[in-house]
Formats: C-alpha cells, structure tokens, sequence
C-alpha cells in the first residue's frame, strides 16, 4: 500500500482509503467476470456433448420407436422397402476394429520397446517424431493409399497367400477364402491398424517412460537381461497405462472414417469371409447420408451415429481412467 | 552346464525379443516413407499453373485445378482457427489456474479427452442436426461450427498442460505486486507460456485441415469458385474424396495433387510447431 508514502493528515488518509476501495471494487468484478467467462467456455465443451447426445437421440427417435432394441439385432439394409437394421453396419465396425487391434498392439508395442530400451538416444527424438508425423497425416490420404496402392499388392499377392496356407485349415480357413480383389472387410483392417499404430506405439512409450529408473537399474543390477525388465518390469508396473493406450487405439480405429470407406467395398451383408466386402458404420454414414431423404433411412443413419458415439466413447472413457491412475502413479512416485 | 543352458535360453528370447521390436520399428518407418513416396511420385505431376489457378473441372472433362477448393479450405480453416482460439484458451485458463481440482473442472477435463478422439462423422451428423437441418442449406458455416468442435478440446488440452508448466513463483510474484488474478492470468502466465499456447493452436489448425468426415454433410462440396460462407463451399479434403472415388483419370491424378498438398502442409505445420516450441523453451 502506498498510505506511508503519503503525507498523513486525516483528509489524505480518507481520500486514500476511498481510492484503494474504488480500485478494489473494480478489480473485484473484474475477476468475478474473468472468472465466469472462463468457466463459461470451459462448460461449452460440456454442453456440446450433452447437444450431441440429444440431438442425435431426437434425430434417430422415429427408428428407435418403430424398431426399439432390435434395430441393433435386424441384419437387413434396405432403403428401397425402406428396412433398417444396423447389424451388419455394427458387425463390419467391430471387425475391422478387432483386426487392427490384432496387429497394431504388437507392432506398436515393439516401437515402443525400441524408443524406450534399444534406441541409441540421439537417434530417440528423430524416430519419435517421424512416428508422430505418421499419426498426423489425414485419414483420406490413408484411405486413397489403401485403395490405389496397398488394395491391389494385397489382392495380387498377399490374400492368395493366405489363402492357400491359413484358407485351407479347418474352421479357420472360411475367414480367409472367396473373392481376391483386394478391397474388403480384412483390407480395411489392416489400413486402419497403420492408422492406429502410431497413436498406440506414442501412448505406450510415453507410459514406459514414467518407469522409476531406479526399479530399471535394480533389475539390470541382479543381472537382467533387456528383454526381462521389458516384460517382467516396466510392463507389470504400467500395465494399465498399456491397456489404456491400446483402447485409445480401439477408440480411433471404431469411430474412423475415410481410411475404412475407400476400402471397405460398402455392402450391407455379414459374410464369414474377411476377404468379401462390407460396411462399418462411419462407412455408411459417410455413404448414404448425403443421398437419405427425411424418414426412416435418415433417422436410421442418424441411430447409426448414437450407437458409434455411444461405443467410443464408452471405449474412450474407459482408455482415460485407466491412463489417469497411471497420471496419478507418476505423480506419487516422482 | 545346467546355468549356461539357462543363461543361453535367457539371451536368446533376449535376441528375439529385442529383434522383433526393431522389425516393429523399422516397419513403422516403411510405412512413413512407402506413404509419402506414394505421395510425391503421384502427386507432384498434378502441379503447376492450372493447379493452384483454375476449378475443379466437370466430369470428364480435361485441365482444371483446385483453386477453389484450396480457398475453400483455406477460408474454413481460418475461421475456426478465430472461433476455436479464444474459446480454447480461455476454457484451458479456467482448467488450469481456476478451476483446478474442483469437480466441474475434473469432468471438463475428463470431456475434453474423449472428445479429442470422438468420430469426427458424429460430429458432421451432430452440426447437421442443430444448424444445417434448420436452416435447410449447406454451408460454409456449418463447416466451420463442425471443424471448431474438433479444435476446441485440441487447444484447451495444450493450453492447460502448458500453463501448468508455469512455475508458481510468477504467479505469486505477480499477487505480491497487487495484481488481481485475471491480470496475472493474461498478461504474466499467458505470455510466459505464449509459445506453447501457439504450438497447440497450430497442431489444432493441422488437425483439422485433414479432417474430411465432418465436413460431408456441412459444406458441402461446390464445382464453382465460390467465397460464400454461407453457400456449399468446396474444401480439399472433400474434393479429393469425391474425385478419388470417381472413375475419371483427370479427376484422380487432381486428387492426388491435393492429397500431397494437403500432407505437406499438415506435416510443415507439425513439423514448424514442434521446433518452434522447442528454441522457446
């Protein structure tokens, strides 16, 4: 306060004192604005996923009502008799998904491996980066690789292959005979497990790395050998942080769009074979929504759009808890 | 002789192990630069003058580029980059230096992370819904409102993660000197961590400059050059789906075009924003 610098008669005191107050106040219900405002945009994020939750119920309700829980259930998409089931839509979705699972957790586990453990540490920010850089190319540039580039290799070479080695065991073997055109429900997978990898193999080495050193340098002090604090070490301490990373993965591969369209094939149909087409429900959507008149269709697409909203982020919720205890481990322990 | 049996089997899966992550490794590398040799080989022809200074071209129909597509995006991107940056901010500052551990601020946080990785198409149905369902148009709007969704959670996120890097030395030091705390939020610990806020604000811009889905059932698409944000706009990312999907020769060899345009300067933007934020710290 500035009251010694000022002379100290009475009058001078009262009028300081009035200041000091005026510019409080002012200050006061700057803040208290400042404050509201922040929080106000802060909420915003909120608001607009309980407008998206509703708008997309109100949008889907005429489906929801003519065909409740079994539009869920209803393997049949047909706009001409104006038939709706999203089964086969759910089913593609689920697939392609499972299948990018299948091979990005390992591929993207040994990146993480090799950032972490093996990797000569000038050579750990360049690879790091280049890793990142493939997480931020576009969607559609995968989807044209995959259709232009990667469907027609994969149809020439690779799906004759798996046909003749894993197609002929029993049981099995359907998954992997029928049409060899490239384009199809496996395709897909395998373009959207490219797409997740990068995602996954960042989650799990930044996870790795809030491995205490001094747990590490135990280990390798009894004589451990690198592969052994990998998996006995570092993957029962971050555990959930792994799992975490691998459902963000699943998160980005169920809700994923244009990679999934350009390679999918589009048919409403659920067929033993990964090589036939099919259809997820982000293809679908992005499909048919343009061409669907105001009615069912529109209303069954728009259900289509809650079941995926609601499954990822499901998916997604679950993916942040788990990485938040990890949040919370690095917290106590550092 | 039993101990060295042990300790060859424990060397060998060490091999193994550690081989088989390297193949990882290097497979993750084949893909980048498979990716972005497919890229430049396919795309780098479809540049020249019409490219960047003619339409796109009727079906069928030879020459033509994508110069209204490229405004398009350009003028979609810019506008939510002015919506999306000061909503971000101020929702990152509440995060950060208000809200802290209150309840409100634990669950924002919790939706602003699932929301960062939310199908982006929901989002396209979600503004198609509330704004273009209404106003019975497509516009260019719409694709701003769908694209400011997606950015939004991108900047509160950095935002807030940056501003915790402020020590809370300047914050204290700053109260010390009388300063009321919507002050010190603004003038002492924005612009400490300035250059961390910017880097979230460009990997936002390069976020969305890629995102197609949710601007199918917004902007729309437009044959003809057009500035109007309130009409069908065309965007890169859309124009490149469309014409990529098409059976033409012209219009694929113009969607590779974009799709190396639309890479590079994703990828420049990542790459500019990571060493920027770098020499600052």
């Amino acid at each position: 306060m500035a009251d010694n610098l000022s002379q100290n008669t009475p009058s001078n005191k009262i009028k300081l004192n009035l200041r000091v107050n005026k510019v409080a106040r002012i200050q006061y219900l700057q803040d208290f604005f400042f404050h509201k405002l922040t929080l106000f945009f802060a909420s915003l994020v909120l608001i607009v996923l309980l407008g998206i939750i509703i708008s997309l119920v109100i949008s889907a309700w005429p489906t929801l009502k003519e065909s409740g829980i079994g539009f869920f259930f209803k393997n049949e998409w047909n706009v001409v008799n104006s038939k709706f089931g999203g089964l086969s839509s759910i089913y593609g979705t689920l697939v392609t998904s499972i299948i990018a699972l299948l091979i990005a957790v390992p591929i993207s586990f040994g990146i993480a491996v090799f950032l972490t453990e093996t990797c000569p540490i000038w050579l750990r920010r360049p690879l790091g980066i280049a890793i990142e850089m493939l997480a931020a190319i576009p969607s559609i540039i995968y989807g044209m690789f995959g259709l232009f580039v990667f469907a027609p290799i994969f149809g020439d070479y690779i799906q004759p292959a798996l046909n003749s080695s894993l197609g002929q065991i029993p049981f099995i073997g359907i998954l992997f005979s029928g049409p060899q055109n490239g384009i199809g429900v496996l395709c897909a997978g395998i373009i959207l497990s490219f797409m997740i990898i990068p995602f996954i193999a960042s989650v799990i080495r930044d996870v790795f790395s809030i491995v205490p050193p001094i747990l590490k340098e135990s280990a390798y002090g009894i004589g451990c050998t690198t592969w052994e604090v990998v998996t006995r070490i570092v993957l029962p301490y971050t555990r959930v942080g792994v799992v975490g990373g691998v459902m963000l993965g699943l998160g980005r591969a169920l809700g994923e769009t244009m990679a999934v369209t350009f390679v999918i094939g589009n048919a409403h149909r659920i067929n033993a074979s990964l090589f036939s087409p099919g259809s997820s429900i982000a293809s679908t959507l992005a499909n048919e929504f343009g061409e669907a008149e105001p009615g069912l269709h529109y209303a069954s697409l728009f259900a289509l759009g809650l079941t995926l909203f609601i499954i990822t982020f499901a998916v997604l919720f679950a993916a942040k808890l788990m990485l938040a205890n990890i949040d919370k481990k690095k917290g106590v322990k550092s | 002789m039993k101990n060295i049996k042990i300790y060859n089997s424990r060397k060998r899966s060490n091999f193994i192990g550690l081989s088989l992550s390297m193949i990882a490794m290097t497979l993750g590398m084949i893909a980048l630069t498979w990716i972005l040799f497919v890229l430049i080989s396919k795309g780098f022809s479809a540049f020249n003058s019409n490219f960047f200074f003619n339409s796109t071209p009727a079906a069928g129909s030879a020459g033509g580029g994508l110069a209204n597509a490229i405004v398009g995006s350009l003028m979609i991107v810019a506008s939510c980059t002015l919506i999306s940056t000061p909503i971000g901010i101020l929702a990152g500052v509440y995060l950060s230096e208000y809200g802290d551990r209150s309840k409100i601020a634990n669950i924002t946080r919790l939706v602003t992370d699932v929301m960062l990785s939310a199908p982006s198409i929901v989002i396209g149905l979600f503004v198609y819904a509330i704004y273009v369902s209404k106003v019975k148009h497509f516009s260019g709007f719409a694709g701003t409102i769908a694209l400011s969704l997606l950015a939004v959670p991108v900047i509160v996120k950095t935002t807030e993660n940056i501003l915790r890097l402020v020590p809370n030395t300047l914050r204290e030091a700053a109260y010390a000197l009388g300063a009321p705390k919507w002050k010190v939020s603004i003038t002492v610990i924005l612009k400490a961590a300035k250059s961390g806020v910017i880097t979230g604000v460009l990997l936002a811009v390069a976020r969305v400059s890629g995102e197609t889905a949710p601007l199918l059932f917004t902007a729309l698409n437009n044959q003809f050059f057009s500035t109007d944000m309130n009409k069908p706009i065309s965007t890169l990312p859309v124009v490149i789906y469309q014409f990529a999907m098409s059976p033409y020769v012209n219009w694929i060899n113009l969607a590779w075009g974009g799709a190396l345009l639309i890479t590079l300067t994703v990828l420049g933007l990542n790459i500019f924003a990571r060493v920027f934020f770098r020499e600052k710290r």
